[in-house]
């Protein structure tokens, strides 16, 4: 016998009726959809149209910036994470975000970058588990075999590519549930592309990946579903136009927009 | 058509190609004089602004080498009449009541700081804003007499110690202080505090762990410029620390002297000997330049070694 509800992974994001706004303008507009665990999910569509606002507004990173407010829920495993009493703080826990610019700290090195999201909670670590720590989240973020003979040094002297999957490693070094990703290939080279590439299709086993790229073939290859949102124009809401597994989406759109957009026509 | 727009383009070609051959005399030397001329004047310029400053410097270097001896750093002027005796009771006050006022001056000025660029919306921050802009202007003597008042107040009139001469300097030195490290925190990325914050860091972490290093060493600069403010002050120090020939390591009681009170009073007061007191009072500038020297170069070091490690 099955029962009404049926049962919700621990890292399943539900967003609905969702809408995020800056001041008097709306960013993205009552957007419902959901994102599967475990699985790669891409954002698509023209600059201004709100992927980068609603990815933030996941891990309540919008609500940050002065002057900005949203409606609707999203949820997480279930639980609203805009519910009353939730800290954000929480939230952002099992959140995880990697930005479109690497953004290593400057004041730290490699190993201290990797274990930064542990310590600025507080957490203290022995030197042993730190190590192990770092360690795992370097090979995780397949950085391990670069970096593993200056770990003590700044994590600014690496590579743009390096520096980025430094971030990766920062993100999961905290075990998150959802690793968001916002354009994170936009500011390297192809080669340090296809290392994140990678890296992502290892990721996807272990978390729910949701990613935003401008780049069409980026989100046939890498992921398992594909949200194209659009705006009517510069400054109006942006909204989800079609949601759909990614070949799907990409080889037979329901919506003429979607196939003008993934076709090249605009954006 | 494709033939006449080539030719059209051709003649264009030329045109230009005459018109640059044709410029380049007159052209050619109208660039070169302007060049000259603004050469002339920024290094006019230059040197009109850092004469007064090295002649300065030679006047009180070749003075103040007169008394740059073992006893001038080692004794007080307690008991001397004439020649002898040296500065190390002023000294020793003016790195007491400068340590006073930086330790005063730092946490304030940096919490103020933290406070204005991380947490500070409307018109409570802005207010705030235009009030260390004010303090920035103070005149010092009038930070010497607030120290004066408060003091009087609360001791009673005529109150003199090292500590209110260092509670009137760090009147001075906390709106430098504010305003530099508010400038190297607006520096910090948006974008660290928001990998910190994403990676479930609470705002306070964020900014101690993260925001506060990043902007350590425009800090640390900013605090040494703040140093270099107060260091020279006079009229404050004469005000409330008062002056006095002895030793007092005592911040809380009796008179203290300090590097430029001293020198004011050795030009002020001179004795018969009236060389000797003339010595004195410029061999303490010169001492005081070498604090203000010490101190830049200190700031660069530092500054110079925490960027270093962040590269
Ligand atoms: N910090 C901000 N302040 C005000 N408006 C913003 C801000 N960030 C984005 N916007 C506006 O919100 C809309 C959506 O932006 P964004 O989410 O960045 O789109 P995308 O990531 O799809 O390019 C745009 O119209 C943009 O101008
Ligand atoms: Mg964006």
């Amino acid at each position: 016998m099955t029962t009404a509800t049926a049962v919700i992974a621990a890292s399943q994001v539900d967003i609905a009726n969702f809408s995020a706004s800056y001041g008097s303008t709306t960013a993205i507009d009552d957007v419902s959809l959901t994102i599967p665990a475990s699985s790669v999910t891409a954002f698509i569509g023209p600059s201004g149209c709100g992927k980068s606002t609603l990815l933030r507004s996941i891990n309540r990173l919008h609500e940050t910036l002065p002057d900005t407010s949203s409606t609707g829920s999203i949820r997480l495993g279930g639980t609203d994470v805009y519910g009353t009493g939730i800290d954000p703080v929480v939230v952002r826990q099992r959140i995880g975000m990697v930005f479109q610019r690497p953004n290593p700290f400057p004041a730290m090195s490699i190993q201290e970058n990797v274990l930064s999201g542990v310590r600025l909670r507080h957490h203290r670590l022995s030197k042993a588990t730190a190590e192990m720590l770092a360690e795992w989240a370097l090979r995780s973020a397949d950085l391990w075999g670069e970096v593993k003979d200056r770990l003590g040094k700044p994590g600014g002297g690496l590579s743009g590519g390096q520096q980025q999957r430094l971030c990766i490693a920062r993100a999961i070094a905290v075990q998150p549930d959802v690793l968001l990703m916002d354009e994170p290939c936009s500011a390297l080279d192809p080669v340090s592309t296809v290392a994140i590439e990678d890296l992502i299709a290892q990721l996807r086993r272990e978390y729910t990946v949701v990613i935003v790229t401008h780049n069409m073939q980026q989100a046939q290859r890498v992921s398992d579903q594909a949200a194209f949102f659009n705006t009517a124009g510069a400054g109006l809401p942006g909204r989800l136009v079609e949601y759909a597994p990614t070949e799907r989406l990409f080889s037979e759109p329901a919506e003429q927009a979607t196939a003008d957009y993934v076709a090249g026509r605009f954006g | 058509m494709a033939v006449a727009s080539i030719l059209k383009s051709r003649v264009e070609v030329d045109e230009w190609r005459n018109l640059v051959k044709a410029r380049p005399r007159t052209l050619e030397r109208r660039r070169r004089l302007a060049n000259a001329a603004w050469l002339t004047a920024i290094t006019g310029g230059f040197f009109l602004a850092v004469a007064p400053l090295v002649s300065v410097l030679w006047t009180v270097v070749s003075a103040g080498l007169n008394r740059m001896d073992a006893e001038f750093f080692t004794s007080s002027m307690r008991g001397v009449i004439g020649a002898g005796g040296g500065a190390l009771h002023a000294i020793m006050g003016t790195v007491q009541i400068t340590l006073a006022s930086a330790a005063i001056s730092v946490p304030v000025g940096i919490l103020a700081a933290v406070y204005l660029v991380e947490y500070g919306r409307g018109a409570f921050a802005r207010t705030l804003t235009l009030l260390v802009d004010v303090m920035t202007g103070i005149p010092s003597i009038v930070a010497g007499l607030f120290a004066f008042a408060l003091f009087s107040l609360v001791f009673g009139p005529g109150m003199r110690a090292g500590i209110a001469g260092a509670i009137a300097l760090s009147l001075l030195m906390t709106p430098v202080v504010i305003r530099s490290t508010e400038e190297m925190l607006r520096l910090v990325p948006v974008e660290l505090r928001e990998a910190a914050q994403a990676l479930g860091a609470p705002k306070y972490r964020t900014i101690t762990q993260v925001v506060l290093p990043t902007a350590a060493s425009g800090i640390s600069a900013g605090v040494m410029l703040g140093i270099s403010r107060i260091v020279g002050e006079t009229a404050p120090l004469l005000l409330v620390a008062g002056f006095t020939d002895s030793m007092n390591y005592n911040m809380f009681s009796g008179r203290m002297a300090s590097l430029p009170v001293f020198i004011y009073s050795q030009w002020q007061n001179k004795g018969i000997d009236a060389a000797a007191y003339d010595d004195r009072a410029w061999s303490a500038a010169l001492t005081l330049i070498g604090f203000v020297f010490v101190l830049n170069l200190a700031s660069r070091m530092t500054s110079h070694l925490l960027t270093r490690k962040s590269r």
